[in-house]
């Protein structure tokens, strides 16, 4: 009993055992309610199964929605109203955040997109492709800390009269120039922030697109080349409208993910050198300076932001549906 | 494995135009960018990789290309992050980490699969309205969610003798939407013959679901279990927040953003620290590469 209860180990068996315990009543109940009749043994069957996760989520994610939106017109400590006034803020000591984090959502996504789209195209049925793709889909699975601290070393800057052990800045000094401190010096910074977050989705990127790529009719392409059309124009005239809907996707997606990273910034800069992003600000003030209202305030901006995003997608998504048949 | 996981996605389209288009695009420029687009997202993780075998002195005084004519190595910093003194030592947040990840992926998971089962094979009032609302739920923000949530757990007594359990429930209740709406997907796709034969022969609701469908669903799972695990593996918000900043349970990305905060120019414990937090996820992501991207290309291009 004490190993359960007192190592960690202990409560990880231990939990996994009370969840399968749980799961094990519910499935028993389920056995009960297979020999009902008619009605009762759906609503049973509905309870048992959908039950606990809808359950979850109404305590674990719409209520608390709800209440963050509340608080979000509410002063630091949620005790008075005061209506607008946290959002106000976002416009002026905010400012930096939410213009940083327009950059983000533009860059990232159409960054990511080309470079994957790209590769994608170029590895093509090569003879490395399946290698070639590991490779850029590699850091998919890496953390936004672990990123954070392989591209932190990447940008490290030492004085000029010092030895650079950075990557970047020993190229800048090897072809004659003076190295950056590419983390502090603003604005430029930001898009050196931008790069990581690039590099990471790239691979998402390419390997949506690569699928949607092998799946446009070869005949279509052998046409346009019988009417005379070069690799530039197969490329922007065939291929690129054919992978429309998917391209739709990768985007959208990229663009939700990017607006709510905050492991760089938080991993990199500390958001410091006019590097701060919402999603970090939101944390900053929540936990950091421990105001509600401006964080509740903040954490609804970014939903506000990814809601047009979600709608085009289904939109879009639908659409082609209905294309397809 | 692509191609399989193109068939899955696209099983009527015709064979594939992009040999031609391969063709007609200039080869050799086209093989440079690609090339140099590899060196480049390869380079960085492959510098962090050889630097974290390096003497620290190594590693603070040049550059880690330098090997090649100075090749000096060592286990000495990875002896230091995984066994050292308490405040470099990053082996009990990886214990951590494992602790939190495992019941965070399979309470998502099991919990889904049944909520699938509920909204594709069962037949009640209202349950296509509670599917799509439940695919809503997939736009909200963590951020909305993070401080009601956080004070339902904090002072209840619970926490003190059970302290993963805030970070367990956070990440099975993030997670879910997504899980329900993948794995949904997947089970709608059984025909249902196979499961009106089932029903015709005898079998109850539990049979049809651990002997029909269980069985059949194994892909999905599979490619649901691994996302959701590099997910909270990877995952720092909810570490950060969910664990009060606890010694005794945050996971390893919280230690490392600590560590670079505090320690920023120790590149010794940085590099080997990394790579420590990153070799899990590289090997489960090589090993299952091919669920990875099947579910991937199921979650977002099938819709």
């Amino acid at each position: 009993m004490g190993f359960l209860l007192f190592s960690k180990n202990g409560q990880l068996v231990l939990a996994v055992i009370a969840f399968l315990a749980v799961l094990a009543i519910l499935l028993l109940v389920a056995r009960f309610a297979d020999r009902m009749k008619g009605r009762g043994q759906t609503v049973v069957m509905t309870l048992v199964f959908g039950g606990p996760a809808l359950l979850l989520l109404a305590v674990g994610l719409i209520y608390p929605a709800i209440r963050t939106l509340w608080m979000s017109v509410m002063d630091a400590r949620s005790e008075s109203f005061v209506g607008f006034s946290n959002y106000a803020y976002l416009f002026e000591g905010g400012l930096t955040a939410l213009g940083n984090t327009l950059l983000w959502v533009v860059l990232v996504p159409i960054g990511s997109t080309l470079i994957g789209l790209v590769y994608a195209v170029l590895i093509d049925n090569s003879r490395f492709e399946k290698v070639a793709k590991s490779l850029l889909f590699l850091p998919m699975a890496i953390s936004f800390v672990g990123a954070g601290i392989i591209w932190k070393f990447v940008y490290e800057y030492r004085g000029s009269a010092q030895e650079q052990i950075g990557l970047l800045n020993a190229v800048l000094t090897w072809i004659g120039l003076e190295p950056l401190r590419f983390l502090q010096d603003s604005p430029w910074n930001t898009l050196f922030l931008i790069a990581v977050m690039v590099w990471i989705e790239a691979g998402f990127a390419m390997v949506v697109l690569s699928a949607a790529i092998k799946a446009v009719p070869n005949d279509i392409i052998e046409a346009a080349r019988l009417d005379g059309a070069n690799a530039w124009q197969l490329f922007a005239r065939v291929t690129v409208p054919s992978i429309r809907p998917s391209l739709v996707v990768v985007l959208t997606t990229i663009c939700i993910a990017t607006l709510k990273v905050f492991d760089i910034t938080q991993t990199m800069t500390g958001a410091e050198f006019n590097t701060q992003v919402l999603a970090n600000e939101m944390y900053d003030w929540s936990f950091t300076f421990g105001d509600n209202g401006i964080g509740s305030a903040m954490a609804v901006v970014i939903f506000v932001l990814v809601i047009p995003l979600v709608i085009y997608n289904v939109r879009q998504m639908n659409k082609n549906k209905a294309v397809r048949g | 494995m692509t191609t399989q996981a193109l068939t899955a996605v696209n099983p009527t389209k015709r064979p594939s135009g992009a040999s031609t288009l391969k063709r007609a695009v200039t080869n050799r420029i086209g093989s440079a960018v690609a090339l140099v687009i590899a060196v480049l997202w390869t380079i960085p993780t492959f510098g962090l990789f050889v630097s974290s075998f390096r003497p620290e002195a190594e590693i603070k005084g040049s550059g880690w290309w330098t090997i090649l004519s100075n090749p000096q190595f060592t286990l000495e910093n990875y002896a230091e992050v995984l066994g050292g003194a308490t405040s470099t030592n990053l082996a009990v947040y990886f214990q951590n980490s494992i602790v939190i990840a495992v019941p965070a992926t399979l309470a998502p998971l099991i919990l889904a699969i049944m909520a699938s089962y509920a909204f594709s094979v069962l037949e009640w009032k209202g349950r296509d309205v509670v599917f799509v609302a439940v695919f809503t739920l997939q736009i909200v923000p963590l951020q909305m969610a993070l401080i009601p949530l956080l004070r339902i757990f904090s002072g209840t007594e619970v926490t003190d003798t059970f302290p993963f359990l805030p970070l367990w429930v956070a990440h099975t209740i993030f997670g879910l939407p997504l899980a329900i709406f993948l794995l949904h997907n997947f089970m709608s796709e059984v025909p249902r013959d196979l499961i009106e034969a089932a029903r015709i022969d005898g079998a109850g609701h539990v049979t049809v679901f651990l002997r029909v469908m269980l069985p059949l669903m194994l892909p999905a799972i599979a490619s649901y279990a691994i996302f959701q695990f590099l997910w909270v593996w990877n995952d720092l918000l909810v570490g950060l927040t969910f664990s009060g900043g606890s010694r005794t349970v945050q996971p390893l990305t919280a230690a490392l953003a600590a560590m670079t905060g505090d320690r920023g120019q120790d590149w010794h414990l940085l590099t080997a620290g990394a790579f420590v937090s990153i070799l899990l996820p590289l090997v489960v992501f090589f090993a299952l590469q091919r669920f990875f991207v099947r579910g991937l290309l199921a979650g977002s291009v099938k819709g």
